[in-house]
């Protein structure tokens, strides 16, 4: 078996430049070697740019990339240690599906190909379709072959930029559960890009956010989302949109800015946001919670939840609540928050001032 | 504006007496009314492109008829349909502005010019292209372009219905939420039958008024979003719709109980109290899952935790069985393979007799 150690890959200020244009501007991050990092960010974010600068397949315009404390920046992709999977899976035609995923392992000259075959096959679920060909399965299989393949290879660094992106949805849900287990606590460093907060949560780790070729934040997932360190990173770790109130609109006098006074604390008086996250509204009490009064704009039941538009005192609102609720547009209803699910920013939502240290 | 009428089967196969597995479509009479929306939703390859296709004319079924209004339009081609259409990806002319490009459609049919643009004022108003009209297309980016498609599809007030063929494949999820808002809005204001193609139930449900859920050429439910979700006629469509999609759990009834395999999950309710099948389900969403601190409901072990923000989804082994459950308090279950106690029947726990749900065609 592998005496593989995952990677310990360092950026340092590394910078893309291509016809006058900044891709990916001066980005330093140090993965954490064994774990997945999430590249977190919308199309043009600089997502693949950044993942082709780890893979080596590009070389940075400035800035060094160290591979276990040794400087690789420009070391071409054929001599490092690098497994990628790419959005359109890409596999070998001719081949039977047992052959494309032992291809990397012919090349490293392995033993027991066909045991190491069978173990990764089995992990995905496709042992049954070992002696097919990649043409008679389906996408989703045909994608599994692809991820099967990059496994097999056992690389120390495994890069996949948004794997699940052409898949059916119903098979990118029950992967992107499964990519936890498959991908976490193995001997890779994992890079994993993806469009979607969710996949961002569900695989756990660490994870990126990316905006127009910067890196906005980078941390253990779960940090990033209780405390996203400016308004951009928020909004871009939710899904449905994060709902944006100005205090500055309604004014210091107004009953739900007074309601909030104990999460304003810190807050200076000039121009502070606040956000809260469409499922932190609710249509029931709980103790504690402060009442928003709302009228129903619109309802949408998304397959498990209920989006509401609505209306409020404080501007328009997304709220997210589990299961059918129908509720005739028009209808004057009452929304329930915690003060502690606010988040608090200052000068146009540029640096998070509550919560403050460690989420209660 | 029409209602249309689908009362047909369609294999692409040739021979003289096919098999049934060669249909693309199964036998189906389905009516989409006037003004509807509707979602035709499953995998690939379960056959609602082939249903999209012989609306619009671009395939001719292989046996029955295709009504609009009631007038047979089996044979017209797709230009004497009047169907519009937009597709998973941008169709728009790069050369031209934003404004000629919704007014295409309606300039090629000769539509006097006032007429003309008091449409395509209109719908750029509803999709928020107003004050784009004078950008030429060529630099916008996808969802706008995206949003163009839409409008040229939108923009003819006479069309039999508009076909949409998963036409929010291209666009960031964010952006997703805003164009499937804006679907709506349109759908509200014009009064137009859609038809929208997709294997993604979010967009499924939340566009749609009815849902027509198809697998292996085979309509096997039409319903509301919460009907679909709430009271699924069939194992496929219980797996399909939800997020995760519904926990089935192989079950018998010995003795008014139920078992799983040697386990005791339950009392059998009376509607499956003398059933002796060997091949029926329970079915419960992971949503409808309780998690129980008493002694009552099943032993069963946490195999995993996943926090989403607004929920857990938590992975449990059910006696062998890796099943899910939904809930917003976790706060108490944080070992994994710790032991916990879940009630898997419920008010929304459903029955399943050869994949097909009990009662047969009615509700508990």
């Amino acid at each position: 078996m592998s005496t593989r150690i995952p990677v310990n890959l360092v950026l340092e200020n590394v910078e893309k430049r291509a016809q006058g244009d900044v891709h990916i501007h001066s980005v330093t991050m140090k993965l954490v070697p064994g774990e997945i990092t999430v590249l977190l960010g919308a199309t043009q974010a600089g997502k693949t740019t950044l993942m082709r600068l780890m893979a080596g397949l590009e070389a940075p315009t400035s800035g060094k990339i160290f591979v276990d404390e040794r400087d690789v920046t420009g070391v071409s992709v054929a001599r490092r240690d690098v497994a990628m999977v790419y959005q359109q899976f890409i596999n070998y035609p001719t081949k039977t599906v047992a052959e494309n995923i032992a291809s990397p392992l012919r090349i490293a000259r392995k033993d027991n190909i066909d045991r190491a075959v069978r173990d990764v096959a089995e992990r995905l679920g496709i042992e049954q379709y070992l002696q097919r060909f990649p043409g008679e399965l389906s996408g989703g299989q045909q994608q599994r072959v692809a991820l099967a393949r990059a496994l097999a290879k056992n690389a120390s660094l495994l890069l996949l930029d948004e794997p699940l992106v052409n898949l059916d949805y119903k098979l990118r849900e029950a992967l992107r559960i499964e990519f936890a287990t498959l991908l976490g606590g193995r001997d890779s460093t994992v890079v994993y890009a993806t469009t979607e907060p969710s996949e961002a949560l569900l695989l756990g780790g660490y994870t990126a956010v990316l905006e127009k070729g910067r890196l906005l934040q980078y941390g253990p997932a779960q940090d990033v989302f209780r405390a996203p360190k400016d308004i951009n990173v928020a909004a871009a770790m939710s899904d449905p949109p994060l709902n944006v109130i100005e205090l500055d609109v309604l004014g210091n006098e107004h009953r739900f800015v007074r309601e909030i006074s104990s999460v304003l604390e810190r807050a200076p008086s000039d121009r502070t946001t606040i956000a809260v996250r469409a499922y932190n509204l609710h249509l029931t009490p709980r103790p504690g919670d402060l009442g928003i009064h709302a009228a129903v704009v619109a309802d949408e039941f998304t397959g498990a939840d209920t989006l509401l538009r609505v209306t409020s005192e404080i501007g328009p609102l997304v709220v997210q609540c589990s299961g059918v609720h129908r509720i005739a547009s028009g209808t004057q209803i009452e929304l329930y928050l915690a003060p502690r699910e606010i988040y608090v920013f200052a000068r146009d939502g540029r640096t998070l001032l509550y919560p403050t240290g460690e989420p209660a | 504006m029409a209602k249309i009428e689908l009362k047909l089967a369609h294999t692409y196969s040739t021979a003289a007496d096919p098999s049934p597995e060669d249909y693309a479509l199964v036998q189906l009479d389905l009516t989409f009314e006037q003004g509807g929306a509707y979602a035709l939703l499953g995998p690939s390859g379960c056959g609602k492109s082939t249903m999209l296709n012989i609306i619009s004319g671009l395939l001719r079924p292989s046996q029955g008829r295709v009504l609009f209004d009631g007038k047979d339009v089996t044979l017209l081609k797709p230009s004497e349909r009047n169907i519009a259409q937009v597709f998973q990806f941008p169709v728009v002319y790069d050369t031209m502005t934003v404004g000629q490009n919704l007014a295409f459609p309606l300039r090629t049919r000769r539509i006097e010019p006032r007429k003309i643009d008091a449409r395509v004022s209109l719908i750029a108003e509803i999709l928020g292209l107003s004050s784009d009209l004078n950008l030429v297309a060529a630099n916008l980016p996808a969802d706008m372009k995206q949003k163009i498609s839409l409008g040229r599809g939108l923009v003819r007030d006479d069309v039999a219905a508009v076909l949409l063929d998963e036409p929010l494949t291209v666009i960031d999820p964010l952006l997703k939420w805003q164009l499937r808002q804006k679907l709506k809005e349109v759908h509200r204001e014009l009064n137009v039958t859609l038809v929208y193609v997709t294997h993604d139930q979010v967009e499924a449900m939340s566009f749609a008024d009815k849902v027509i859920v198809m697998s292996h050429g085979k309509v096997l439910q039409v319903g509301t979003p919460e009907e679909l979700f709430e009271d699924p006629h069939h194992t496929f469509v219980g797996t399909f719709v939800g997020s995760p999609g519904m926990n089935f759990v192989e079950v018998q009834v010995r003795g008014g109980e139920l078992f799983k395999g040697d386990n005791l999950i339950g009392t059998a309710p009376d509607l499956v109290k003398g059933e002796t099948s060997s091949a029926l389900k329970l079915g419960v969403r992971p949503e409808h899952v309780a998690i129980v601190a008493d002694q009552t409901g099943v032993e069963a072990k946490l195999k995993r935790i996943q926090s989403l923000g607004g929920y857990h989804l938590l992975t449990v082994d059910l006696y062998g069985q890796e099943i899910f459950v939904r809930t917003d308090r976790a706060d108490s279950l944080s070992e994994p393979d710790a032991p916990l106690r879940v009630d898997m029947l419920g008010p929304y726990t459903r029955f399943f007799k050869n994949d097909v749900k009990l009662p047969l065609g009615g509700h508990l």
